[in-house]
């Protein structure tokens, strides 16, 4: 399932329901692997952050994010996959960002979902404006994050 | 032909989408971005650097050379920093 919305989500209950109360109800999942982003505080001897406001390309996001998910089902076999990002004005703490895959065995839910955020990272179009005391500036892509998702080519 | 910009190219811009009829001829991304940035100041600042600037047509990646038709929605935006 992939979710795009501004409201908060709740991780304990999304991963309770993704591994149990969906009505997966099948015994061949045996594994679920999950990660979480967060709003991160600033580096030090940056200005304090105070807000994160993540822009997104409604209609497109959805259909880069559900390809991305195709792909990994095409190179692992997964049982389930769940996949949140937020959008809006974050504050330090909260999370943006939830990924989880259900397969047989762990080492292919663990891939999976490392390379769902590769991917997520380099291919789906949101951008992080990050604001500060000094004001508000545009995050510039990571070329580590280029990297990491051009190991799974 | 309908334009979408994000992020801080929408900022330079000053509008998140708007619907032009590019002069004939303009049949790549190339050559609308090149067109584009002859609008005036915001658009000449917002794409000063084309290598920073990444392209979708209808909602999928493209390169400088792929076409552009009149119908067709273009966006215009930085590399991409979510997750």
């Amino acid at each position: 399932m992939i979710r795009v919305e501004e409201a908060a989500f709740d991780v304990g209950r999304e991963l309770a329901a993704f591994g149990t109360c969906d009505g997966l109800g099948n015994d061949k999942i045996g594994a679920v692997a999950s990660f979480v982003g967060y709003v991160r505080g600033a580096e030090p001897g940056a200005p304090p952050l105070v807000a994160m406001t993540l822009e997104h390309y409604p209609g497109m996001t959805e259909r880069q994010l559900a390809a991305i998910e195709a792909e990994a089902r095409g190179r692992w076999p997964l049982a389930d996959v769940l996949m949140i990002h937020r959008y809006g004005r974050l504050v330090p703490g909260e999370p943006i960002v939830l990924v989880a895959v259900a397969s047989a065995h762990r080492r292919a839910a663990f891939e999976a979902c490392e390379f769902l955020m590769d991917w997520l990272k380099t291919k789906a179009p949101f951008w992080k404006l990050e604001e500060t005391a000094a004001g508000a500036e545009w995050v510039e892509a990571k070329t580590s994050d280029d990297a990491a998702a051009e190991r799974w080519r | 032909m309908k334009l979408r910009y994000f992020a801080w190219l929408r900022t330079r811009i000053g509008r998140g989408e708007e619907f032009l009829d590019p002069p004939a001829g303009i049949a790549t991304v190339e050559a609308l971005v090149a067109w584009l940035a002859t609008r005036g100041p915001g658009y000449a600042a917002a794409l000063a650097e084309p290598r920073l600037v990444r392209v979708a047509v209808n909602q999928d990646y493209v390169g400088p050379d792929h076409p552009v038709r009149p119908g067709d929605e273009v966006a215009l935006f930085p590399p991409v920093t979510g997750g």
